[in-house]
């Protein structure tokens, strides 16, 4: 398995609604807090070493 | 009672008036990592002399946290008993974050092992007992302050200069083992480079006797209430001594901190009023290491070769290993049954070690001292999902605990043998009979036969085990049965389910020249 960088969840548009009302009302601590959160949770879910250095090279990525 | 320091007596040694013959060994440094040494090469036969600055054991309790392994080791030397009875066995850890405990761990979860995970004891006890054994033993050539101010190599002899109250004197070696530590004389006098990284932070460590029945835990705080915002450990030790560790920040004063009237109101924090201090220290930390361990005739072991931080007790039980792994081949060498090359083995497995070490233990000293931004800001969520998701307490990096070294080999294996006694790593233990497997293999090679004899015509000893549960959960798996072979510092050399005559032979002839 490789990385999936092609769209890959249902109804996106309502996710990323989801994402940013999670941030509503937060200061800028809280919200970087809930982002790194956020992260390491995906990350053990995701598990796969390999997915996970493929996505940070992407974020890196200019 | 603070630890009553009783010097060793000083005797002039022969060479101060007589030239001496030359010595097969030389150690250097009768820390625990000398110590262990001059007795491993003795119990193998070979004679060494152990030189020492000084006339005492261990100033403060500097390493408590001795491993499995260690106790492994000190069993063979004659000190596991001493040690364990003295010592305070301890297996659960308890984890805080503010006030509150986040999880705890338990090491003793498995069964079926002589040693348990760890024993908490001040290295002057330890040393004590080495030192004992090392004035009864008639191989070992103990003389303290002894201070060796000067080293050179010619040809295959090594020349020392030595320092004694009464002046000084020469001696000669075939090998020159440097247990010097961490400041050791011998790497500034070889002007070798000793390269890593150095940690700003400060930590106030301290020994501190109380009355009262604290269980053998290890405690570990991060930001607790009572210390400001920065991390704290407790752990007990023998004698109703009690060892705390506090950060302090990278700005603080050392010998500001070190003032009882600054040192006793933290402490009083942390377990209340009632306890007296015995010992206390300020300390900043280092991860590095030498290159290399072997210089011509002269070989690195202990703190001289590597330093970490304490979190994770990886400094003297890696020294101890350094001389698990060295005793056999050194002494193989000077009986020429094996090549000199085998020391080259020594560097490398030791080397893989080390930075195996370094690597826990700086992300471990990361963990607990973050740099402000992102590393600070994980480093905080990681704790604060520890309350909520089960996954991120293995996150939490108080120290990961010593364990020996999985040494890298080609040697032949089967995959379908159970993965903890793969080649390269530590034999595991298990019942046998009234004893112990480990105690069974002792200190030579062996072929272990697991359910089947070995095949004929082999110049090694063999060993048939008792087949238990434990021993077919850790050398069986799903196979009917296995061959092992077993170095003699217990590490698996090569294994199989089934084997002939001539690819042991192989295996054999690969574990003397010590390839990889
Ligand atoms: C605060 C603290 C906590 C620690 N906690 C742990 C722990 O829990 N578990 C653990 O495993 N490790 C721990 N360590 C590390 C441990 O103390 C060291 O790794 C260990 O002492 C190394 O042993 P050594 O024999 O190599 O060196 P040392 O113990 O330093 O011994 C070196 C010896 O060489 C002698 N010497 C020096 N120069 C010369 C010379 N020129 N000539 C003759 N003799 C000389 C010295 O006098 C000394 O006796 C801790 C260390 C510290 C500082």
């Amino acid at each position: 398995m490789s990385l999936i960088a092609t769209p890959n969840i249902d109804d996106h548009d309502a996710f990323y609604a989801e994402l940013l009302a999670a941030h509503r009302g937060l200061t800028e601590a809280q919200s970087q807090a809930l982002n790194a959160q956020l992260v390491l949770i995906l990350a053990n879910h995701i598990g796969d070493r390999q997915i996970l250095r493929e996505a940070l090279e992407l974020a890196r990525a200019r | 009672m603070p630890y009553d320091y009783k010097p060793f007596p000083y005797v002039a040694p022969p060479g101060l008036t007589t030239p001496e013959p030359r010595h097969k060994v030389i150690v250097v440094g009768a820390g625990p990592v000398g110590l262990a040494m001059a007795l491993d090469l003795a119990a193998r036969g070979v004679p060494s002399v152990l030189l020492d600055d000084n006339d005492v054991v261990s100033v403060g309790s500097r390493a408590i946290c001795w491993s499995k392994r260690s106790l492994e080791l000190f069993d063979r030397l004659g000190v596991a008993d001493k040690v364990l009875g003295k010592g305070a066995t301890w297996s659960v850890g308890r984890v805080c974050h503010g006030d509150d405990e986040i999880f705890s761990f338990d090491l003793a979860a498995e069964p079926g092992h002589r040693m348990p995970p760890f024993v908490n004891l001040q290295q002057y006890h330890v040393e004590a007992f080495l030192a004992e054994r090392a004035l009864a033993e008639p191989l070992v050539d103990l003389r303290f302050r002894n201070r060796v101010t000067g080293i050179d190599q010619t040809g295959d002899t090594v020349h020392v200069t030595v320092k004694t109250p009464d002046g000084h004197y020469a001696l000669t070696a075939d090998y020159v083992i440097a247990c010097d530590g961490a400041r050791s004389t011998i790497r500034a006098i070889l002007d070798l480079d000793f390269d890593g990284e150095l940690f700003e932070e400060r930590f106030l460590i301290a020994d501190i006797e109380m009355e009262g029945d604290l269980p053998s835990e290890r405690w570990f705080w991060f930001e607790p209430g009572f210390h400001d915002g920065q991390s704290a450990l407790l752990h007990r030790q023998a004698d109703n001594v009690y060892r705390i560790d506090l950060q302090l920040g990278p700005d603080a004063d050392p010998e500001e901190e070190k003032k009882p009237e600054k040192v006793i109101p933290r402490i009083e924090k942390v377990v209340g009023p009632d306890f007296e201090l015995d010992w206390v220290s300020i300390y900043s930390f280092q991860c590095r290491r030498l290159k290399d361990f072997v210089h011509g005739r002269v070989i690195f072991a202990g703190d001289s070769a590597h330093l970490v931080s304490p979190f994770g007790a990886r400094g003297g039980n890696g020294g101890l290993q350094d001389v698990d792994n060295l005793g056999w081949k050194l002494a193989a060498v000077l009986d020429g049954r094996a090549p000199e090359s085998l020391l080259d083995s020594y560097n490398r497995e030791r080397v893989q070690a080390a930075d195996e070490n370094i690597v826990q233990s700086s992300r471990a000293t990361r963990f607990m001292t973050p740099a402000n931004g992102a590393e600070r800001l994980f480093r905080d969520q990681v704790l604060a999902l520890a309350r909520k998701a089960p996954f991120a307490r293995g996150w939490v990096n108080s120290g990961r605990l010593s364990t020996p070294c999985v040494y890298a080999t080609t040697a032949p294996d089967d995959p379908a043998l159970p993965p903890v006694s793969r080649p390269g790593a530590v034999a595991p233990d298990a019942p046998q009979g009234n004893g112990w497997l480990l105690n069974a293999l002792g200190r030579d090679v062996v072929l272990l036969a697991v359910n089947c004899d070995a095949p004929a015509g082999l110049d090694v000893p063999v060993l048939r085990i008792e087949v238990n549960d434990l021993v077919a959960e850790r050398y069986l798996g799903d196979a009917e049965r296995a061959l092992y072979l077993v170095r003699p510092d217990q590490v698996i050399a090569a294994r199989w389910i089934e084997a002939d005559a001539r690819q042991v032979r192989k295996a054999l002839a690969a574990l003397w020249e010590g390839r990889p």
